[in-house]
């Protein structure tokens, strides 16, 4: 049975969340940055205690492997940097090209390296926070990438760490394009509530020609996300509408579970 | 009312809700991230009074709701209803049980997701929803379960070992006393 006590601290807390519930969502966003900062101190040491785990892996790895890595990455290095060399020459010849023909030049992006300091603590969103914030200039809808391809959105900047939302999230949607004759377009939806790894592409014409393998990037369209970042590939498609649309199910490019440092990119 | 005790909780409610956010690493194993809120609120609904639970929901509920996408404040409502729930009914409860602890755990680890979930449905959000989240309440609710006894043991001892204990009172008035002497 309800006493008094009972009914004033129900009546307190219906008051908060319906006041909070209804805030303008630039205070709502201020007063989260707020009281997620509680928490900065504990940001640097499960930063400097996950350091000390990986050292004291790094201590126990043995010398012969480390030594396979070496030659490996030394391999890796020369091939890269050939490539690099032939990419150099690719690029002045397609700036050279571009002038000819009075195309606008593309823009190289301009990249900046974030850690991944926290993850999203509840089961029914997608999204990370980043320590890079406003003071390193920051801001809302920046792409961010991994070497892989996509990974998301900036959705919130405080001044130091921002949040970013996740391919899968039904609130990070992408326009993106088929690599196929066709050049199908669509658009990436949310994932599944367990599988991170699959999202869904629908809007994708009703003749769309797609098969297991093709690539999936960005459009341009849309304004946030710049063309050709790579997002995954197709894994299959099914008709829906009674035929007018296709849905596929695209796996990520990007590992989204694996993800300790990600790239922002800045316009 | 003992404050050191309200102070252990919310400490214990604030690095869990640091814990859930930090370590990702159980979703990618078992496909779901364990809330350790509910059984908290188990333990202060059947141990403390209504302003440790009202705390615990509003402060719990908000630290959460900073570190993640949900809006702010729809995490309050859902512990606080929980914890209400079983306060009113502890004189009828066997809180000393492992098993009693670990059926309310296990119950409030389901009931506070579906509840937030209601919630944001309501208020016109759009989580993401489908069959996977049926195991992902199985998985809350065993790690509630296998939580809250937990908590009893270690805010129990923390009690024992940190809280002074209250002075045993004698059974006797002070001017029904005995005095002994040649007086």
């Amino acid at each position: 049975m309800l006493q008094r006590p009972h009914y004033i601290a129900l009546g307190l807390v219906v008051l908060l969340t319906l006041i909070m519930l209804n805030l303008p969502s630039q205070t709502t966003a201020r007063l989260k940055l707020g009281i997620g900062s509680v928490f900065l101190p504990l940001f640097g040491l499960a930063g400097s205690s996950q350091e000390a785990i990986e050292e004291a892996g790094g201590t126990l790895l043995p010398r012969r492997e480390l030594l396979q890595q070496l030659e490996s990455l030394r391999q890796e290095n020369q091939h890269l940097r050939i490539q690099a060399m032939q990419a150099d020459d690719t690029s002045r010849e397609n700036a050279r090209l571009r002038q000819l023909l009075g195309w606008q030049r593309q823009v190289p992006w301009k990249l900046k390296l974030a850690r991944v300091v926290l993850r999203e603590p509840s089961n029914w969103w997608r999204t990370l926070q980043i320590d890079l914030g406003s003071r390193d200039g920051l801001r809302v809808n920046q792409p961010v990438l991994t070497a892989d391809g996509l990974v998301g959105r900036v959705s919130s900047v405080s001044l130091t760490r921002s949040q970013v939302l996740l391919l899968g999230d039904p609130e990070c949607k992408v326009s993106a394009q088929v690599e196929n004759e066709t050049h199908d377009s669509g658009i990436i939806g949310s994932s599944g509530p367990l599988n991170s790894e699959f999202v869904e592409m629908g809007y994708l014409s009703g003749s769309a020609n797609l098969k297991p393998g093709h690539l999936v990037k960005t459009s341009g369209n849309g304004g946030i996300y710049p063309p050709n970042i790579p997002i995954g590939t197709i894994v299959d498609s099914h008709p829906v509408e009674y035929g007018l649309a296709t849905v596929a199910r695209v796996k990520l490019a990007a590992n989204l579970n694996a993800l300790k440092e990600v790239w922002v990119m800045f316009p | 009312m003992n404050w050191l005790h309200t102070v252990f909780i919310l400490v214990g409610a604030f690095l869990a809700v640091f814990w859930e956010a930090a370590f990702g690493g159980l979703r990618y194993l078992i496909g779901a991230q364990v809330d350790l809120l509910p059984a908290l609120m188990v333990y202060t609904s059947l141990c403390l009074g209504m302003t440790t639970i009202t705390l615990l929901a509003a402060l719990g509920g908000l630290w959460l709701d900073s570190l993640s996408a949900n809006p702010l404040g729809v995490s309050v409502l859902p512990l606080f209803i929980v914890g209400l729930a079983i306060h009113t009914k502890r004189d009828l409860i066997l809180r000393d049980q492992t098993f009693a602890q670990a059926v309310l755990g296990g119950a409030a680890s389901v009931a506070v997701p579906v509840l937030t979930l209601l919630l944001l449905l309501t208020t016109r959000h759009t989580p993401l929803f489908g069959w996977g989240t049926l195991w992902q309440l199985v998985v809350m609710c065993a790690a509630g379960a296998v939580a809250t006894p937990i908590c009893f043991e270690l805010f129990g001892w923390l009690d024992r070992t940190l809280v002074h204990p209250r002075a045993a009172e004698s059974s006797f008035r002070s001017d029904r006393e005995i005095r002994r002497g040649k007086d």
